[in-house]
């Protein structure tokens, strides 16, 4: 008896609450993105409070998120209006993506909107913001920069030098890198360290110069805090001083900038044999081809990409603009201190810019496993850098052919899939 | 009394809620692990597993941690609850004590861990305070497994003891006290009344929570992404790498029914060695 | 027991060994506490204090900030209905698997477990997909559901091996007594396997309580407190970390401290 009573009050529970919300007529954002609570605050009360319909902000986790929009394609219905997320967890859901070409994109950068075809003939994602990979260092590290070293123009050698130095006069390594399990590293190897080597991202893998690429990185990884390997956002390392210099990208940074600005410094990433390799971090925005208000959605939109919505976000973010803006002076101390070094990475005269993966469809995530793999293989297994390589390489050209994807930059174009040599 | 049909119609408000929510997912699931695209059967995403290089250390690990973490919370959690029943004064607020950690969420736990174990944490707080050590210490860096092994086991035992106490705790208020009274009389030891009375008694319990606790340790996660970062490949973690990272939910669904299989093995296995004779239950 | 007579050895041993089992079990609970109360700068110094110094700001952050209210009772409706769920459906199986010989009993006892067994990450797509489709999707309901999947292995095994241990002869003196079958368990097992249902409905709240993973695909406007919170916590500055972490473990503590004393309701049949 107790246990119907109980049914029949649960029952009547979920039939109410049900009712309710079919009342509501909001645009449900959901993202992977702004995801830590104080940004998802900042989102929902400076960003998106100025759109003139109801927004409901959803930051989640990358899994519940994918499995989520899964769902609703699979069932063919679904309360999502709008998705935000990275490039590469955009690549795979191509298929259930409206397609947004008559969105008015005056303005957006257009090596973006390219990417955010998919390689389809429809404009699959509109990008929504911007990062990038750069280094950040305490001022106390200063002093034992490598004598000669310009920290604005650093090369990979300079770097491994000064890391040494740290090691030696502090009894501990001082680098930090993102090796933990959210920390981008597949974006350093594919967009930092192999460009800045080989001028190549899938071509000269296996290559020589690879091969010394790799070399330089297990020296570097010497004299790098052992604990990297549990480390997925700098900016906590920076500030409780267990690392003096650390790679991330700017908006992992941002924290450390922000709460001790007069402490840190931000400068470009460093330079190899064949450049300055870096490569932006693209959030998109898409519509599933199941949101209940397609209309009201692309408004929401479009809305995202106004130069004072993008201003907003970058406060609320601190990921940058993907349209021309002029940025107020006010801006927070993390993007003065980032934009800096970004400003002088990309204006350096050896700058070497790289893209994001393109036409891997859903093999993405096996093209990042094969650097990811490398570098486990390589420098935490001590395994031998030419056998690795070589094993990668297979796997990465089965990958290539099975996607059929052409190469992108920094490799030269070809016709059908990008060799590996 | 129709005692034929009455257990099943006992199991049944279990049984459907099983089928439904359970059983059709899962049997999608599983299916995704054998078939390919075309619906074929094939034993593809088996072999592609069992060749990645990573299988046999996640294996591994999973299977250790799990030998590692569970006897001794078996062990740790008898003692408790003979502590309790020991008490005069005093057993719900030391009780309540023990079990705090139950109410806290495996994520949640990871972070008190990590706050005592990183290099700027309260462990090396202590030994630099105290001048033990002079140099803060990385206790988890990549070429120490061994330390991080040790502080997964330890957050592991901390936070999962409770459940294994809880479940001893509720069996033994069930041991009849004559039972003990009798044993004393006659002359037996603490030990040998621990060992002869109590431990008998309370085998459907002790079967009951090492069955449960041996499964839950298989699926740990939260703790060792928190703790070992990418250094200890575990079973779970390989789930969700195939499944969200590399996208592919044809492997992640065949280690799945790995973690199902040695579930399942050990549960059959813990059934038989605790089995309760007929005739033998009081 | 009785610690009466023994050595004075032995009375040591065991005030020390409570006292030790207490600290383990303290000491990382006071170390959250520590560094909730500490404010961002003291989070992240070295060496740490051991004393807070009382900073509100990380916790009144969490407290202040909008949605947690809606989202703590979401929760509390989840693990109270979870909770019914779970020990209406888990204690008459939990009954059958001890009072009965049957066919399949095996297999039942397999496969409630599997239910733990198999990692839910991967049923959630299937399972979401079947919500959306029956129109369970985003309800209080439908993830209690879910829950008491979660939690009915606890339920079952816990009962059973609570019935288990209760004499069949203590039933059969009731039904010669003239009960009939459901007035014999009412009187007389019900009060016995209270500890025991006590504790099902602890592991079936904290079950419910904590669960992230499904409560975030399948809740969006009815999210519990985990999925609320939790996500995205780990890329939180350190200082709101351990606040959320605080936050989420309070309410849980509560629950336990409120139903802790039936946990021992019946301390030994004895001592009716």
């Amino acid at each position: 008896m107790m246990k119907k009573t109980a049914l029949a009050a649960a029952l009547t529970l979920g039939t109410a609450v049900t009712g309710i919300q079919t009342a509501n007529a909001e645009v449900l954002f959901w993202s992977t993105q702004a995801a830590p609570i104080e940004e998802a605050q900042a989102m929902r009360e400076k960003v998106l409070s100025g759109f003139e319909g109801e927004v409901d902000f959803q930051p989640s986790e990358t899994g519940p998120w994918i499995t989520r929009i899964q769902a609703e394609a699979t069932a063919g219905s679904g309360k999502i209006g709008l998705i935000g997320s990275l490039h590469g967890n955009m690549i795979d859901l191509s298929d259930n993506l409206a397609d947004l070409s008559d969105i008015d994109t005056t303005g957006v950068n257009g090596t973006f909107l390219e990417l955010g075809k998919l390689g389809t003939d429809q404009q699959k994602y509109i990008p929504w913001m911007q990062a990038t990979y750069i280094m950040a260092a305490n001022k106390k590290a200063l002093e034992h920069l490598p004598e000669g070293a310009d920290v604005m123009s650093l090369s990979y050698d300079e770097l491994i030098a000064w890391a040494k130095n740290m090691a030696d006069a502090t009894g501990s390594p001082k680098f930090g890198f993102p090796a933990g399990p959210k920390g981008l590293k597949h974006r350093f190897f594919q967009g930092y360290l192999y460009p800045s080597y080989t001028n190549s991202m899938v071509t000269k893998f296996r290559s020589a110069e690879a091969e010394g690429a790799w070399n330089a990185f297990k020296d570097l990884w010497q004299y790098t805090n052992p604990g990297s390997t549990g480390f997925s956002f700098m900016q906590e390392q920076l500030l409780t001083e267990e690392v003096w210099v650390a790679f991330d990208h700017t908006a992992r940074l941002a924290d450390a900038f922000n709460q001790r600005p007069d402490d840190f410094i931000g400068f470009p990433a460093p330079a190899g044999p064949t450049g300055r390799g870096f490569m932006p971090v693209v959030v998109g925005v898409a519509i599933p081809n199941t949101a209940p208000d397609m209309d009201e959605a692309k408004a929401l939109l479009a809305y995202m990409t106004k130069p004072e919505t993008q201003i907003e976000t970058l406060r609320a973010t601190s990921f940058f603009p993907v349209v021309d803006v002029e940025l107020p002076d006010d801006m927070p101390a993390s993007v003065q201190l980032s934009g800096a070094a970004i400003a002088a990475m990309s204006g350096s005269d050896d700058a070497n810019p790289g893209l994001l993966p393109v036409g891997l469809g859903d093999l993405g995530g096996k093209f990042n496993a094969v650097y990811v793999d490398a570098f486990e293989r390589i420098v935490l297994g001590g395994q031998d850098v030419r056998e690795v390589l070589d094993d990668q390489a297979d796997s990465l050209r089965k990958i290539m052919e099975e996607a059929n994807a052409p190469c992108w930059a920094p490799d030269a174009a070809s016709d059908g899939a990008c060799p590996v040599d | 009394m129709q005692t034929r049909a009455l257990p099943y119609l006992l199991l049944l408000p279990s049984v459907i809620l099983l089928g439904v929510l359970f059983l059709y997912p899962f049997v999608l699931v599983a299916w995704q692990a054998i078939s390919d695209d075309a619906g074929q059967l094939t034993s593809a995403h088996f072999s592609e597993m069992l060749g990645h290089w990573k299988f046999n250390t996640a294996f591994k690990n999973t299977l250790y941690l799990t030998l590692a973490v569970v006897p001794i919370q078996m062990v740790l959690a008898l003692y408790m609850a003979s502590l309790v029943t020991g008490m005069k004064r005093g057993r719900d607020a030391f009780l309540y004590i023990w079990t705090i950690p139950l109410g806290i969420s495996d994520l949640a736990a990871g972070i008190i861990w990590l706050s005592i174990f990183e290099q700027s944490g309260f462990l090396n707080s202590f030994l630099v305070t105290f001048g033990i050590n002079e140099q803060p210490e990385t206790f988890l860096g990549y070429q120490n497994k061994g330390t991080i092994f040790l502080a997964i086991a330890l957050a592991e035992i901390w936070r999962a003891t409770a459940i294994v106490l809880v479940i001893l705790v509720a069996g033994m208020g069930l041991i009849p006290k004559e039972y003990q009274e009798a044993a004393e009389v006659f002359g037996a030891s603490r030990w040998q009344r621990f060992t002869k009375v109590t431990l008998p008694l309370l085998k459907p319990s002790l079967q009951t929570a090492l069955i449960l606790r041996v499964i839950l340790a298989f699926e740990v996660f939260a703790v060792v992404a928190a703790l070992g970062g990418t250094n200890l490949p575990i079973l779970m973690g390989e789930v969700y790498q195939w499944q969200f990272v590399l996208r592919d939910p044809n492997v992640a669904a065949a280690f799945a029914l790995v973690i199902l299989g040695i579930s399942i093995l050990c549960t059959l296995v813990i059934m038989w060695f605790l089995r309760t004779p007929k005739g033998a239950t009081i | 027991m009785n610690v009466d007579g023994t050595s004075s050895a032995m009375r040591w041993t065991f005030r020390v060994s409570i006292l030790v089992l207490c600290a383990w079990v303290l000491v990382p609970i006071y170390l959250l506490i520590t560094n909730t109360l500490s404010s961002p700068e003291e989070v992240v110094s070295f060496p740490k204090k051991v004393w807070p110094s009382f900073n509100l700001e990380s916790i009144s952050f969490f407290i202040n900030f909008a949605g947690v209210g809606q989202a703590l009772w979401n929760s509390v409706l989840v693990a109270c209905v979870t909770m019914v769920f779970s020990i209406s459906a888990g204690a008459p199986a939990g009954y059958a698997l001890s009072r009965f010989d049957f066919r399949g009993k095996s297999f039942y006892r397999v496969l409630i477990l599997m239910t733990r067994a198999f990692p839910l990450p991967l049923l959630a797509l299937p399972l979401a997909v079947l919500y959306i489709r029956i129109g369970l999707d985003d309800t209080i309901l439908g993830l209690a559901l879910l829950h008491t999947m979660l939690a009915l292995p606890f339920a079952v095994l816990i009962t059973y091996s609570l019935f288990s241990g209760i004499p069949v002869e203590l039933e059969e003196a009731a039904w010669t007594l003239g009960c009939n079958r459901f007035q014999a368990f009412y009187k007389v097992i019900f009060p016995l396997v209270l500890p025991g249902l006590t504790a099902s409905a602890i592991f079936a709240f904290v079950i419910s309580w904590n669960e992230v993973f499904g409560a975030a695909v399948l809740t969006i406007e009815h999210r519990t407190l985990p999925a609320f919170l939790l996500q995205g916590l780990d890329q939180a500055p350190l200082h709101l970390k351990f606040a959320g972490g605080a936050v989420l473990v309070a309410p849980a503590l509560l629950f336990i401290f409120l139903v802790r004393k039936y946990l021992f309701s019946m301390w030994g049949i004895a001592n009716r």
